[in-house]
Formats: structure tokens, sequence, C-alpha cells
């Protein structure tokens, strides 16, 4: 195999490393959810007076942002060695230290929420009052993913400099976008946190603007979701074709779509705060027209994937409507668990056009309807991606080889998930639309009659969440042999190449100036009237409570 | 940049959908009102106890068949707990939180509201079914929280 084409053995440290404490994280939050699908089920108590929402406060942490960035920031190290070639010592070395500080940070705060210092759910809302190290905890992770993601910057800059006039390599570039998107979106979080949670909860401050909290840490919490997605993107148009023996449909397309996200990610934070007071509707439904905007290259990606397997299909000498669909490697687990995740984006993205409608969203907002759309959406298509990945990456970067048993359990794995999923989401879905509320322990509502209609999916949910338990320990234990035990040997880290017929990719898609420029741009005209209303028309402040 | 000609027939019904679905949304909410709960008034969290209307929460009638429901919120109740309300009614619902943020949810309506600390939100809303809907607290206020409930019930008038 030739030298360059494989990531190299300092940099497969470092990308490991993160994707280490990624399963971990997996395996944790994974028993949380178990936990707390059994709660809901009303058979079943917490031992040892844990409360719910300890246990939904971990969760939610170490799924929703450790076990996403730190996979994310190892494949990114990965695909950006792999593609722009192997590191400095220095870009390493600050690899490293990001990946120190984010370990350190998520050590501190798991240690505030498991001894109940800090059960405020992973959204910390004011004003619910955490202990100030869990907020100095999740300040580290943010600040060890920024370290991480100027070492890229900075390897994408020597490439760019030792390649004048040449375009970028698709995955660098990619990465690159969903850092720079990062980098955006984390201001906002990083504003709340230093300059009104953390001094208020060290008590230097009395009262906090809740408002304003809230909507920075929106203008970050929708940019986040696209942080985990895009991820999943880069391996649907890169890695997918490869795998399949087929060729990227446009590597033109594919940037336009990326830059499309980092555009229209941003300013549509409204849209989680449709119901709340002290912001126009006016401004609310400005923020959803660009909500809706994704949807543009959410279109382009399905057509580009679908027309990547028909166009590997048709090159097989498949005909009819469908007849391409035969020729795909379904026992490739490679293929397969990104494929499943693909499907289940249809009904996920149809699900999240209804959240972010004014009219819609007064229907299930808050309700277990929203669980049920994000674990679609992140918790299986996003995930089962990254889980696809795994089964490349780990053996690529550890140098060992999957075997076919594990292959075969990998594909039972699949399966599993997507069953354990369609009992558990659905039965969300189903329950939020009779007004099952999220983030809540067991309760009949003093045996509501309209309650009570809504526990037999709460049962459903508890089987759906055992069902997707097996899953993890499935996928756990395939995780471990390709990194421990599985036979050593080259495992290739497939990286796709543009259809001949596409033409040259155009360089404006590289202009940093211009496409961060349009996005600073939306996000002053979505964000700064309402938000200096919001302080000028600012009720008093709130005082910290620790209501648990 | 080249786009394959089934790409641009695709994008364009998509994005025609896409306007479509945002002008449905538009006119529903500017030219129907059907606009998200938004109330702009704030008031002070301390002194909600003092505030009129919500020194003497409950429902108040204000007109030919319309009414304001005035509620507090505070961990882990709403108050009053239980409200009558004449059937055909139109309410307006205020509510303002006394501390940390609430929601509002009156189970089987559109009735859903963020409560927040130093702003009333409110939604108007006509009864028109007899029964009893429960409300209950859909935003994560603290240990208590799955206990916050209230009834609301819609009678005939005598």
């Amino acid at each position: 195999m030739n030298e360059t084409l494989k990531v190299d053995r300092r940099d497969a440290r470092l990308a490991l490393a993160h994707i280490y404490v990624a399963f971990i994280a997996l395996g944790l939050g994974g028993l949380a959810g178990l936990l707390q699908t059994l709660v809901r089920s009303g058979k079943f108590t917490l031992p040892a007076n844990i409360s719910y929402y300890t246990i939904l406060t971990t969760h939610g942490v170490l799924l929703g942002l450790v076990l996403t960035t730190f996979f994310i920031i190892g494949f990114q190290f990965a695909a950006i060695s792999r593609t722009a070639g192997t590191f400095s010592d220095r870009v390493r070395f600050w690899g490293w230290i990001g990946f120190w500080t984010m370990t350190f940070g998520t050590a501190m705060t798991a240690f505030f929420i498991l001894t109940g210092q800090a059960s405020v759910l992973y959204t910390f809302y004011a004003p619910l009052q955490a202990h100030p190290g869990f907020y100095l905890g999740l300040t580290l992770v943010v600040v060890g993913s920024w370290m991480s993601g100027f070492a890229m910057f900075a390897h994408y800059m020597k490439w760019k400099k030792e390649h004048p006039g040449q375009v970028s390599p698709l995955l660098t570039f990619m990465a690159v976008v969903n850092m720079v998107l990062w980098l955006v979106c984390t201001l906002g979080v990083a504003a709340t946190v230093l300059i009104q949670l953390l001094p208020w909860s060290l008590g230097l401050v009395d009262r906090i603007n809740i408002l304003v909290s809230r909507t920075l840490f929106w203008y970050f919490g929708h940019p986040l979701v696209y942080f985990w997605l895009l991820p999943a993107y880069m391996i649907w148009y890169v890695v997918i074709p490869k795998v399949i023996g087929g060729k990227i449909f446009s590597d033109s397309l594919a940037r336009l779509a990326f830059i499309l996200f980092l555009i229209f990610s941003i300013p549509v934070g409204f849209h989680h705060q449709l119901l709340e007071p002290g912001i126009e509707p006016f401004w609310k439904y400005v923020q959803v027209v660009l909500t809706f905007m994704v949807v543009i290259p959410s279109l382009m990606t399905a057509f580009s994937m679908f027309a990547t397997f028909e166009m590997y299909g048709r090159s097989k000498g498949t005909t009819g409507l469908f007849g391409w669909l035969r020729k795909l490697p379904w026992g490739d687990a490679r293929f397969f668990a990104p494929f499943v995740g693909m499907v289940f984006f249809i009904p996920a993205g149809a699900g999240g056009i209804i959240n972010a409608s004014h009219q819609l969203d007064q229907v299930v907002h808050n309700t277990v309807w929203v669980t049920g759309h994000f674990h679609l959406t992140i918790a299986t298509t996003v995930v089962l991606t990254f889980f696809g990945a795994a089964y490349w990456l780990i053996p690529h970067l550890s140098g060992r080889v999957m075997t076919k048993a594990m292959n075969r359990l990998a594909i039972i794995q699949t399966v599993v998930w997507a069953v354990g999923m369609c009992f558990m989401s659905g039965s969300m879905h189903f329950a939020g639309l009779l007004g099952a509320p999220r983030r809540s322990a067991f309760s009949t509502y003093g045996n509501s009659p309209q309650a009570l209609e809504w526990i037999p999916y709460q049962i459903a949910q508890a089987v759906g969440g055992t069902i997707l338990f097996i899953g993890i320990i499935l996928v756990l234990v395939i995780v471990t042999n390709l990194a421990f035990f599985a036979p050593k040997g080259e495992t290739e880290f497939p990286v796709g190449e543009a259809a001949e017929s596409t033409e040259r990719t155009p360089l404006v898609l590289e202009n940093w100036k211009l496409w961060i420029g349009i996005t600073v741009v939306l996000i002053l005209i979505a964000y700064t009237i309402p938000f200096i209303d919001m302080i000028q028309n600012a009720p008093p402040g709130s005082k910290g409570y620790k209501l648990w | 940049m080249h786009m394959h000609k089934y790409e641009k027939v695709w994008l364009v019904f998509g994005i025609g959908c896409l306007f479509v679905f945002l002008t449905i949304v538009g006119v529903s909410a500017f030219a129907e009102g059907n606009q998200p709960p938004s109330c702009l008034t704030t008031i002070d969290p301390e002194k909600v106890d003092q505030t009129p209307p919500f020194n003497k929460p409950g429902l108040v009638k204000t007109g030919d068949n319309e009414y304001q429901l005035n509620i507090v919120a505070s961990a882990f109740a709403y108050t009053p707990n239980q409200v009558e309300i004449p059937k055909g009614a139109k309410v307006t619902i205020n509510v303002t939180s006394k501390d940390v943020i609430h929601g509002f949810e009156v189970v089987g309506t559109n009735i859903n509201m963020m409560v927040e600390p130093g702003y009333v939100n409110s939604f108007t809303k006509t009864f028109d079914k007899t029964g009893e809907y429960t409300i209950l607290c859909n935003e994560y206020c603290g240990a208590g929280h799955h206990m916050m409930t209230a009834r609301i019930k819609v009678v005939d008038k005598q």
C-alpha cells in the first residue's frame, strides 16, 4: 500500500485517543439512557436515592457533548492527516494539548454532575444554578476543541501554501468548514458561560439576564447539531462512494453544500425559542425562514447520495428504475450502517421541519416528540454513520483488520439499533403528540386521564431503550476488538474520487473571507435588533436557584 | 458549476415546496394571527405577589364571554391549580414565574408556553368543548418538576 495513503502512526495515536474517550462516553451515557427509559416506564425506581435528573444530565452531557465532540475531532484529525499529509510536530502537539484540556474538562464536569451538584441538564438554563466547577469543566471542553480546531486550520493553511492555486482535498476542506462553524457558534455559549454564568455561580454578581443567556445558548445550540451532522455528511459524500466502489457525484456540489450549511445553520436559534416571551414574533419568523434554508443543502446531499448509488449500479450493468439497489454491498457494515442512518434521516428531517414551524411547534414543543426527533437525527443517522466509520477507521489507525465475524456482528448491531430505535423513537413521537412532556421523571399527574393515555407508550420506550442498550454493548464489543484484539494487518482509509465527467472545482468555494463574511452578516441581520431589544427592555435579573 | 438536469428538477421542486411551506406558515402567523406566544410585558420576578394581576391570580371576567386567566408558576405548583371555565369562553391566559423557568402546557390543546422569570407570557384560546384538561410543566425546573400540574374544567354554562 502506498505510504501516503496511510495516517501516520503518531497522528493515528492522537485520533485514537479521542475515539477511545468517545466510546467510553457512549457506554456510560447509554447506561444512563437505559435507566431513564426504565424509570419512565413506571415499573422501576432508581436505587440509593439517585435522582432521575442527575442521570438525565449525565446522559445529555456524555452523549450530546462528549461522545460527539471527541469522535468528531478524532475523525477529523485522521481525515486531515490522511488527505492533507502528516501533521507537523507543532500541530500534533496542540492536538494533544486540546485533547487533554477536553478530557480534563469532561472529568471535571462529570464529577460535579455525579455528585449531584449540577442536575441542570445539558442545556443548563439559568436561573437553575450549578456548581461553578460544572461551568468551568464545560468551558475547558470548548477551549480544548478550539485548540484542536486551530491546529487543523494551521495544517490546512500550510497545505494551501505548499500547493498554490490548487483546490484542497475534499475531506480536509469539509473538516475545516465544520471547525469554522464550530468556532463561530461556540462564541455564543462561551459568552454566556464566561460573562454570565460563571461570575454569577461564583457569587461575583447576584443576578443574571435569563433571556440573553438563553439566546446566547441557542445561538450555539442549533449549529451544534450541524457540527454533529457534517462529519456524517463527510463520510457519506467522500467515504461511502469508495466503499461501494463508485465515484463521488460532484466535488464542487459537495463543497457548495457544506458552504450553505455554514451560512444557514447559525442565524436560526430562535426556532428553539418560538414559544418564548420577550422576542418579537417578526424576528422569530425571520429565523424560521433562515432555518428552512438548510433544506436546500440537505436535498442536494440526498440527491448526490442516491445518484452515486445509481451510477455505480448502472456501471455494473443493471437496468430498470431500481435495479441498481441490488448491486449495493449490503453485507458490508461500512456501507450498511451509514445507509440505515440515511434512511432514518428522511423521517427525521421531516420532523425537523415540523418542529421549526410556528404553529406546529406549539403542539410539540417540549413534548417527548422532540426527544424522539433528535434520537432519529443524532442518535440514529449520525451515530450509525459514526459506527460505520469506526469499522474501518479504528483498524486503520490501530494497524488491524476487521474479521468476517466482526463484520457480521456489526450488521446485526445495525439491525438491533434500527429496531430498538423504531420502538423508542416511534413511541416518543406518538406520546409527544398526546402531550407527554420531555425531560420528566415518571408521573401520572395526579392520575390525570390524559396522562394515563401515554403511559403504554412509555413502556414501549423502555422496550426500545433496552434493545438499544444491547446495541451499545455490541458496538463496544466490536470497537474493543478492532482496537486491541483483531488480527494485525492493513485496513484501507477509503477516500473517494470525483467522477471523471465533473469539471474543475471553482476556487471561489475556498474564499473564506467571502463565506465567513456572509455568515457574519446574516448573524447580524438575524440577531442585532432583537438582542438590543432584550437588553434595553430587560426585566430585573434573577438570583440563582438550586431546586434539585 | 455544472449541475445535472435531474438535480435541477429535484432542487426546483424541493425549493418550490419550501417556499409554499414558508408562505403557509407566514400567512397563518401574520394574516390569521396564529403567532406563537411572544408577550413583551416584563415584571419583577421577586414582586409577582404584589403586582397586578398576579397579586390575585385566577379567572377574571373582562367582557361578554371574555375572560382573563392569570396564573403564577413557581417550584413546583401553579396558582390557582383548579380552574372552572364556562364552555365557549374566550380566555386569555397570562402566566409568569416567581423563580426558575417553567413550562405551561394544556394537554390536548395547542396552549403551550415558556414561562420565564421577569416576563409575562400570554395566549388566547376559546374553549369549545366541555371536559377536564391537565396542565403540566414541560420545562425542567428541579426535583419536583414532574409533580407540577393543575387542572382546567370546562363546564356548561348555568
